[in-house]
């Protein structure tokens, strides 16, 4: 019970906290909104004007507000060059180029997308989270749909989402390292390993045990442990007022995905690759037909993991953050309490899929790697 | 489907997938492993304790089982024994009664047949002593009166009859 009211309280304040941030993500957005019409219309060179001080009086107009609520959502799923915590608060990072050999550049060079950068006699422009390459002026053609049509040099840039990536490997090694290390004598966990440990051993006996087996799991549990946690913190993570939006990143998801298939088949042994190829207990006429549909099976289970994952997270985010920009929608005191409650009860909602897809991930993961182990009796 | 290839990263993926798989071998090494290990040789141990907790409650329970046979056993043999003892007891002092009767019925008897023949001697004896004295007394008192020794024989011989004991 008194867990229960504390986490209560947590995500009381994580939306306390939120709301705010979004209000000046929301002052902010218009900026950059206002800038890009001036870019729009001009079709031409960003603008490296920097006043930020006379943009803030068309709040009033509703359609304004509604477009940039849409712009904020979009600007927290999206990921970006630069870690932005709050108003006035952010780091830049890295941007690595594959363009004509490595060219590797702080992200404050593009000054938040006002300015050219310059590297090697490259010149690079940033427009709308992307980067394209430009002259020195730093124009941009656009096609009829107002994408640019500059060519956009190959990106290993340590993004908003690669650095959290990156953060959380260093959480995990150093959380997960220092509770192998609290086991003593006795062999019982210490601080953190005492929450953690039972969940790593519900990975192992309700996720890997009953799936894959007992005779095969062991092998499983390193991918299915990490990848459970993985996508659980990272998850997590999403929930805070940072902006982030890894797991809700078809990129990842797609790299999650591929890991599990590749396993997937590597482990195949000769009786999955029987039941694909040449079913057993069907008759020789079905046997081709169902080795097409098998096929076709073999790559819709992974991809269905993408998009899950995927999706769900990014729903999530859609929907949270659009019920808090209701609030400023509304912009009224009368409605807001209610956009609140609403939005806590969805942020717990949030919170149990979090948990929840990372343990749908795990499960099926282990499912495919069962199938691909096991063993069928032959009579 | 546009939108979703639009937004494809390649570097994203690039950095995720170099950054999960040597999060895994990490993982695996310095984390993983160790905790596994440590949880399987608890459980192992665990296990093995709760077992032989278990073999020790059932040899506890066999050998109150055995006691309770043992004391069962020495409390038949008790039983046994004491009611062998009272049926000899009582054996032997109905066979001492119907001994003793049996014993006194014969002295009885046998006294009895005594007394009988010492009475019949004694009888033969005085039926004698009183034949002779007869005789004798006869001889004295009619030794004068009877002359004919027919009349003499046949006047004792009823006398003698007459003289009945019993």
């Amino acid at each position: 019970m008194i867990s229960r009211i504390t986490a209560l309280f947590v995500f009381t304040g994580l939306l306390l906290i939120n709301t705010p941030v979004l209000a000046q993500d929301y002052g902010h957005e218009e900026i950059h909104q206002e800038e890009e019409h001036v870019e729009h219309n001009a079709h031409a060179e960003p603008n490296l004007h920097g006043d930020h001080a006379d943009t803030h009086d068309s709040q009033g107009d509703d359609s304004d507000i509604k477009s940039v609520v849409k712009e904020t959502i979009e600007h927290h799923l999206a990921d970006s060059y630069e870690f932005h915590v709050t108003e006035g608060v952010s780091f830049p990072l890295p941007v690595i180029l594959l363009d004509d050999g490595l060219k590797i550049f702080s992200s404050s060079k593009f000054d938040h997308g006002h300015s050219i950068a310059e590297a090697n006699g490259s010149y690079y422009v940033m427009h709308h989270n992307k980067v394209y390459k430009t002259d020195a002026n730093g124009s941009l053609n656009f096609d009829k749909h107002d994408h640019p049509i500059n060519p956009r040099p190959l990106d290993f840039s340590i993004t908003k989402n690669v650095f959290m990536i990156l953060v959380m490997a260093v959480f995990m090694v150093v959380l997960f390292g220092r509770m192998a290390k609290s086991y003593g004598p006795n062999k019982t966990p210490k601080k953190a390993g005492r929450f953690l440990e039972p969940i790593v051993i519900y990975v192992r006996d309700e996720i890997a045990i009953p799936n894959i087996g007992e005779k095969h799991y062991k092998r499983y549990m390193s991918y299915l442990l990490t990848v459970f946690f993985f996508i659980w913190f990272l998850n997590l993570v999403g929930m805070t007022p940072l902006g982030i939006n890894v797991t809700g990143n078809i990129a990842i998801t797609f790299s999650l995905a591929l890991i599990t298939f590749i396993i997937t088949q590597v482990s195949g042994k000769r009786d999955y690759w029987m039941h694909i190829f040449w079913m057993p207990g069907v008759p020789v006429v079905l046997k081709p037909v169902m080795a097409v549909i098998e096929l076709i099976g073999l790559f819709v289970k992974p991809f269905s993991l993408m998009i899950r994952l995927y999706a769900n997270m990014l729903a999530g985010h859609v929907v949270l953050m659009s019920i808090i920009g209701l609030i400023f929608v509304f912009g009224s005191w009368l409605v807001s309490p209610a956009f609140f409650g609403l939005t806590l009860v969805l942020s717990l909602l949030e919170l149990l899929v979090a948990a929840l897809q990372a343990y749908i991930f795990t499960m099926l993961a282990a499912l495919y790697f069962g199938s691909a182990v096991e063993e069928h009796d032959h009579h | 489907m546009d939108k979703l290839i639009n937004d494809f990263s390649v570097g994203l993926f690039f950095w995720q997938t170099l950054v999960f798989v040597t999060l895994i071998f990490v993982l695996r090494k310095f984390a993983w492993k160790p905790i596994l290990e440590a949880v399987n040789e608890r459980e192992a141990s665990i296990k093995g304790a709760l077992k032989q907790a278990e073999k020790a409650r059932q040899e506890m329970e066999s050998l109150q089982a055995s006691n309770e046979a043992i004391l069962k056993e020495a409390r038949e043999e008790r039983e046994r024994i004491l009611k062998e003892a009272r049926d000899m007891k009582n054996n032997i002092v109905s066979e001492a009664k119907e001994t003793a009767a049996v014993e006194t019925e014969k002295t009885v008897a046998v006294a009895k047949a005594a007394i009988e023949a010492e009475k019949a001697a004694a009888v033969a004896e005085l039926k004698n002593q009183a034949a002779v004295l007869s005789i004798e007394v006869a001889e004295k008192v009619l030794g004068q009166e009877l002359s004919a020794e027919n009349k003499q024989t046949a006047m004792i011989s009823k006398m003698i009859d007459e003289v009945k004991i019993n």
